[in-house]
């Protein structure tokens, strides 16, 4: 445990010594921050028309301004994580302080562990920037605060799960421009794999549609937390940090 | 403490140790050399646990690299070829989290950091950016590093490459200030370094370990006779070098004598002897017989540089031979 967090000390500091962390804050500002200013607008257009037209049904903040804005956190969180993650160990290939990790006391799983844990730490204050415009809409009306808790819970889990695949990316080459590319590939892969169940109804669709990341993210935006969605990015974490620890280990012989 | 036995590492084509097995005492110096390319770094990451061996064992104080690799990472303290640095760093910070990391405790680290700064000469750059750094300075956090948690085994790989002349003598001191309590190989491709600082000498060539013994035993054992440097010179008229090599062949002992310079009235010559005889005084005497004057008298050493060639041009003269016969 001490050693994970030896090497998530060091991650973070990195992450905010070289400007990644702060081009990542601000990307993630301007685009979340340009979704709100349009949700918001169309929620107040919409109702006002509606009193308009003499219809007093109140409209609901949560499924029309918070609700579309987590999903939209949750796609831009699709960009961004590759940039988190593409780093973290093609550079230490690249610039040869893996051999210095990988001749300390310190297991390769404690290392892996540190690294996802600084990933998903830098992750949650990106989507911390999100809470300010939360804050806002509690500012100025009474939007329920139990869904907005579980759609963050989603996308942290969802954050969890994709990181932990870009880590793994990231093992398996020393150039970080390949690692960012490939991990985004395969995010873009998991998250449009949804759509197949669009237009298929068949047992593989369902399928491909189970493991795409979206389907299990929806429920958490509506506000539901289902112990399926749950489990299934727990275990694809869990899979993927092992799946790193022994690529790690296969570092050894490849070289 | 460290003790390889039949140790092979195959990369995917490339045989890049093939068999080697030697053992170094604690508190040694060892000395590990080789041209390029002779598997000296690879042999070393395998001490190290960062490559695991293909075939044959490594221990260091009694721990497999195989078996037990956290007791092993815990006694050493290795520097790479290049050094494991992060560029976006202060020194100070670096070398904080590698204490940490190597599982210094925290009251330790500033205590430790300090008197490897002092060591290393680096407390003047301890709060500059890795990144900045010189090349030199590089080299030097790199060895800060590796002696911070005063680990039993330095492993040390080409630890004064890159550094200048002052530096290279400071380090070497350090090195050997360091053995002792610290048993320590480092690899090399400079032999004056292993006349320098090592003990011992464990020559590798292709994969292959060629020798290993003291620098002095190894030395002589390849040398057998005495050969000494000379400069005659004669104050008055012309010297005809003719007559002093006849003269020097005639003392007794001497195999035979080669002329290397003449300048007017003087001229040098390297004499050698016969095996197991010393000349030196015989020879002065001679000169200083003849009525001239002798200007400089010194044994010449076989140098570590001579013997490296030696014995690698030996082991790539074997297959040589043994193709000709095969013609034959
Ligand atoms: N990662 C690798 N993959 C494949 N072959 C390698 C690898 N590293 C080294 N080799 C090969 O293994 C052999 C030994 O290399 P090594 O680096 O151990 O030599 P060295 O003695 O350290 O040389 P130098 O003095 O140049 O540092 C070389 O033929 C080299 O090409
Ligand atoms: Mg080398």
């Amino acid at each position: 445990m001490r050693n994970v967090i030896v090497i998530f000390t060091k991650e973070m500091k990195s992450y905010f010594a070289s400007p990644i962390a702060y081009l990542l804050l601000t990307i993630f500002a301007v685009i979340f921050g340009f979704f709100f200013y349009s949700a918001t607008r169309f929620f107040v257009l919409q109702g006002m028309q509606m009193q308009m037209m003499g219809r007093g049904m109140p409209m609901d903040v949560n499924e029309y301004v918070i609700r579309p804005l987590l999903t939209n956190a949750s796609v831009i969180g699709l960009f961004l994580i590759p940039m988190i993650t593409m780093r973290l160990y093609a550079e230490e290939q690249r610039s040869g302080t893996i051999e210095l990790l990988m001749t300390s006391p310190v297991r390769d799983l404690e290392i892996v562990l540190g690294k996802w844990l600084a990933a998903l730490v830098l992750y949650a204050a990106i989507l911390g920037i999100s809470g300010i415009n939360m804050g806002l809409l509690f500012a100025f009306g009474r939007p329920d605060w139990k869904p907005i808790l579980v759609g963050y819970l989603g996308l942290m889990l969802q954050g969890g799960c994709l990181l932990a695949i870009g880590i793994f990316i990231s093992t398996m080459t020393r150039n970080q421009i390949v690692a960012g590319g490939a991990t985004f590939a395969v995010c873009l892969m998991l998250w449009v794999l949804d759509w197949v169940s669009a237009y298929d109804q068949s047992a593989w669709a369902k399928v491909i549609s189970y493991l795409s990341v979206v389907t299990h993210f929806e429920p958490f935006a509506k506000g539901v937390i289902d112990s399926k969605d749950v489990i299934f990015y727990l275990s694809m974490i869990f899979f993927g940090l092992f799946l790193t620890s022994r690529s790690v280990e296969s570092l050894r012989w490849r070289s | 403490m460290i003790k390889v036995e039949g140790l092979t590492k195959r990369y995917a084509r490339t045989l890049a140790v093939d068999d080697i097995s030697f053992e170094v005492e604690k508190g040694q110096i060892v000395g590990f050399l080789g041209p390029n390319g002779a598997g000296k770094t690879t042999t070393m990451r395998v001490l190290t646990c960062f490559l695991p061996p293909t075939a044959g064992s490594a221990q260091i104080a009694g721990f497999d690299v195989l078996e037990q690799p956290l007791e092993v990472k815990k006694r050493i303290g290795y520097l790479p070829e290049t050094p494991p640095l992060y560029p976006d760093m202060e020194v100070g910070e670096y070398l904080s989290f590698v204490g940490r990391l190597k599982g210094l405790s925290s009251a330790d680290v500033p205590k430790r950091v300090n008197e490897v700064c002092d060591r290393c000469a680096i407390s003047d750059v301890r709060m500059k950016l890795i990144g900045k750094l010189s090349k030199g300075y590089r080299q030097r956090v790199g060895l800060a590093q590796a002696i911070l948690h005063n680990p039993d085994v330095l492993v040390l790989d080409e630890p004064t490459s890159g550094l200048d002349p002052k530096q290279i003598i400071e380090t070497r001191e350090l090195i050997r200030s360091l053995a002792g309590d610290h048993t320590i190989i480092l690899s090399t491709h400079i032999l004056s370094e292993v006349e320098h600082s090592c003990e011992r000498v464990i020559i590798i060539n292709q994969g292959k370990l060629v020798a290993q013994d003291t620098v002095t035993n190894l030395t002589n054992r390849l040398r057998g006779s005495e050969q000494v440097a000379l400069e005659i010179l004669c104050v008055n008229g012309a010297l005809n070098h003719a007559e002093v090599r006849q003269r020097l062949e005639q003392v007794v002992g001497v195999s035979h004598v080669v002329l290397k310079d003449t300048k007017d009235n003087r001229c040098s010559f390297e004499v050698e002897s016969l095996q197991g005889r010393s000349i030196r005084a015989e020879l002065a005497r001679a000169v200083v017989g003849a009525g001239w004057d002798l200007n400089e008298l010194r044994p010449v050493g076989l140098s570590l540089e001579d013997i490296f060639l030696q014995l690698t041009a030996a082991e790539k003269g074997e297959p040589v031979e043994k193709k000709e016969e095969v013609k034959a």
